[in-house]
């Protein structure tokens, strides 16, 4: 009896998730909105980010909707699903907001790594994706050297960031002797360390040294130690801003006085909540964007982001913007919302006007478009000057 | 031992008419792409909530290290059908193989361990795992293992949890599982009556370090990457909690906790800021009103109905 009720448990269990499925089935959208699926990290170890992603991404409905929506009024609604920062649940997001929500393009996930899992879906649904802060160059060019027909970013790549900041250490800073610390967990940090050695060595300087952490170290200091020995003019920390706050502080409690430079992933409030405002004076790092910069969009994105969410909007915020503005672009030139269409008009992006800069999206889906670079000044982010590709 | 397979017969003619009726849904399109994928993922958790639980519930050895040995099923499986071009069945087999002996290997030391400092080592263990796959190129490091086809079809996947859970059944019914339910009961009394505790403990912890093998390569082969992030101790906890939730030492209970608790997180997809919250609300509910789990160590059948439907005094019965 034991075996049989086995049997049928299993039996009932398997049932379970079918009448699930017969119940979720069938959501069309109605005749007057169009629905946007955003599949972005709300849970789990990257939830900052995802949430300031939202937000640039739900302003940017929010202001296209009340200036009377797209194609002759229809209002715009962007259909969330939470990743849980995970590739294989950025997948599932993915297949419930294709099949279930039947979105006519998705915006998301955050980072590369989800990116990276999820673009086969989109490929395999025929569903344009773009994301907004995905920086690896694979999102676009798979392997094969192929572009990736259904996948779209709003950011620059990774190699570019990296040759940012060697150019400017080399021409903006003049050292020639630097050292490398980056998370051995990450790919976005190998990504750029190599970017950034090739261009620095390119500039006629070298790297003395280069010194590996785990994301989740807490102590930094034995790998500093060896840094500080080493006597380098500049350290290039390309990571995110957990471990960059503790090693900054860190790096400055054991002496090490030289400037500290990195990219994006430095960008965040917390940057200073961790490593104290003096320990970052005297860093940099790119970014997509300044909030001080005095360009007319960007003061007037900032302004009515502190309107809606009363915070200063980071370059996630911005990029969030920038990637929803995109696909609004690109729904109003193709005229009308089927997803295949959406795909060529987004192909054929062309000098869009958008916060991060003026974007012209070149043959392999990559934006091409400006970077900034700031200086951390008695902990407030100040604008240090803007480099053009 | 008719009776017995008898029964084994009738349970397994059960199941292919469950496979008929899903396969058949899917084939005409009544069961869409995310339910599909939802039952593959339930297919997975039950191959390794049964698993973890031959080991946690059966024989009492608490390991926290599962996603560990599902990490190398995963990668070795996606390296043998993506570098070696073989098909998905040395796959399967070669991740079951592969993590079955690295349970081999490293049960042999860790399980002289007991309680607390077993569970630290497996912790420990699944970390080291996923920390030597991300700093080996080989298979992507950090940015994980990509372009792995989709292999993983609902016949695999039914076909393999099934086996799995006749499998882990028959094991413990065996000779050798009630050796291994002795070692959970009292160990000393087990030793005391010639059972070689190591050997026991060791076999229980191969077989389902295998069989997490095997659900690792059936979940690198549907989700087209092997991610490292994916097999954080985050995932043993989750694979834990649905043993948990269901009983230890309960296969129907592992089976139940896998379905539901796979259930919960899909259904509650579209709401995420409440998903992390009634996901624990009702873990802590249940460990209030029900700490043994949901079925404790009983294993649901027909039976509990006619006791409960009888009803009398009997009715101590564990069925919902």
């Amino acid at each position: 009896m034991f075996k049989k009720g086995l049997g049928l448990a299993l039996g009932a269990c398997l049932l379970t998730g079918l009448f699930a499925g017969c119940g979720g089935a069938g959501t069309g959208g109605s005749a007057n909105e169009i629905k946007i699926g955003g599949n972005i990290e709300l849970t789990g170890g990257v939830a900052s980010y995802g949430k300031q992603t939202m937000n640039g991404i739900l302003l940017a409905f929010k202001e296209a909707n009340a200036a009377g929506g797209v194609l002759g009024g229809k209002k715009l609604v962007l259909v969330q699903a939470d990743n849980k920062s995970e590739a294989s649940e950025a997948g599932n997001a993915m297949t419930k907001l294709i099949t279930q929500d039947k979105v006519a393009a998705v915006l998301g996930p955050v980072v590369s790594g989800n990116v990276l899992a999820v673009s086969q879906i989109a490929q395999d649904n025929k569903i344009p994706m773009l994301t907004p802060t995905g920086t690896n160059t694979k999102i676009t060019v798979g392997d094969d050297g192929k572009v990736q027909q259904y996948a779209f970013r709003s950011c620059f790549i990774d190699p570019f960031q990296g040759k940012v900041m060697a150019n400017f250490a080399a021409k903006s800073l003049k050292v020639a002797k630097a050292v490398i610390y980056m998370d051995s967990s990450s790919d976005y940090s190998k990504g750029l360390a190599d970017a950034f050695s090739d261009t620095f060595m390119q500039n006629g300087g070298t790297i003395i040294g280069k010194e590996a952490f785990l994301q989740k170290d807490q102590d930094f200091k034995s790998a500093l130690t060896k840094i500080k020995a080493m006597n380098p003019e500049v350290v290039f920390i390309p990571a995110y801003y957990e471990e960059v706050g503790k090693i900054v502080k860190q790096a400055r409690e054991l002496g090490i006085s030289c400037p500290i430079i990195g990219t994006d992933g430095w960008d965040n409030s917390k940057l200073v909540e961790v490593a104290g405002a003096d320990a970052l004076n005297n860093t940099f790092f790119s970014n997509h964007y300044s909030s001080q910069d005095t360009d007319p969009r960007v003061v007037k994105f900032v302004e009515s982001y502190k309107k809606e969410y009363n915070e200063e909007p980071s370059a996630l915020s911005a990029l969030g913007y920038d990637g929803a503005l995109m696909i609004i672009d690109a729904i109003k030139r193709a005229n009308s919302a089927e997803p295949e269409k959406i795909r060529e008009a987004l192909e054929k992006t062309k000098d869009l006007q958008v916060v991060t800069g003026i974007l012209t999206l070149d043959a392999s889906h990559n934006p091409v478009k400006s970077a900034v670079v700031i200086e951390m000044k008695d902990g407030k982010q100040t604008f240090k000057e803007k480099v053009n590709p | 031992m008719k009776t017995k397979t008898k029964n084994d017969l009738l349970s397994l003619g059960a199941c292919f008419v469950v496979y008929a009726i899903i396969q058949a849904l899917i084939t005409f399109g009544v069961i869409g792409q995310f339910w599909q994928l939802n039952i593959v993922l339930i297919g997975i958790n039950i191959i390794l909530a049964v698993s973890l639980n031959l080991i946690n519930g059966f024989t009492g050895q608490f390991s926290i290290g599962h996603a560990g040995f599902m990490a190398v099923g995963a990668y070795l499986g996606a390296v043998l059908t993506v570098k070696m071009h073989l098909p998905f069945i040395v796959a399967i087999l070669g991740g079951a193989l592969a993590a079955g002996f690295l349970g081999f290997v490293i049960g042999l030391p860790t399980l002289r361990l007991s309680g607390d400092y077993l569970a630290i080592a497996t912790l420990g263990l699944g970390e080291i795992i996923r920390i030597t796959i991300l700093n080996i190129p080989y298979v992507g490091g950090a940015s994980g293992f990509m372009g792995i086809p989709r292999y993983t079809t609902f016949t695999w996947l039914f076909f393999l949890t099934v086996f799995t859970v006749f499998f882990v059944k028959n094991f413990i019914n065996s000779t050798h599982g009630r050796a291994c339910i002795s070692i959970r009961e009292n160990e000393i009394a087990a030793e005391a009556m010639g059972i070689d505790t190591t050997r026991y403990k060791v076999l229980a912890f191969t077989i389902g370090a295998a069989f997490a093998g095997v659900a690792g390569a059936l979940f690198s082969h549907y989700f087209y990457i092997a991610h490292p992030a994916s097999f954080t101790f985050m995932r043993s906890f989750d694979i834990l909690t649905m043993v948990v939730l269901g009983g230890l030492g309960s296969i129907t209970g592992s089976i139940a906790g896998a379905v539901l608790l796979t259930f919960i997180s899909a259904a509650l997809a579209s709401y995420p800021e409440w998903r992390m919250v009634i996901y624990s609300l009702s873990l802590i509910i249940l460990m209030i009103y029900r700490p043994q789990g949901l079925f404790g160590n009983k294993e649901f059948s027909l039976k509990m109905f006619s006791r409960l439907t009888g009803g009398g005094k009997r009715g101590t019965a564990q069925g919902k």
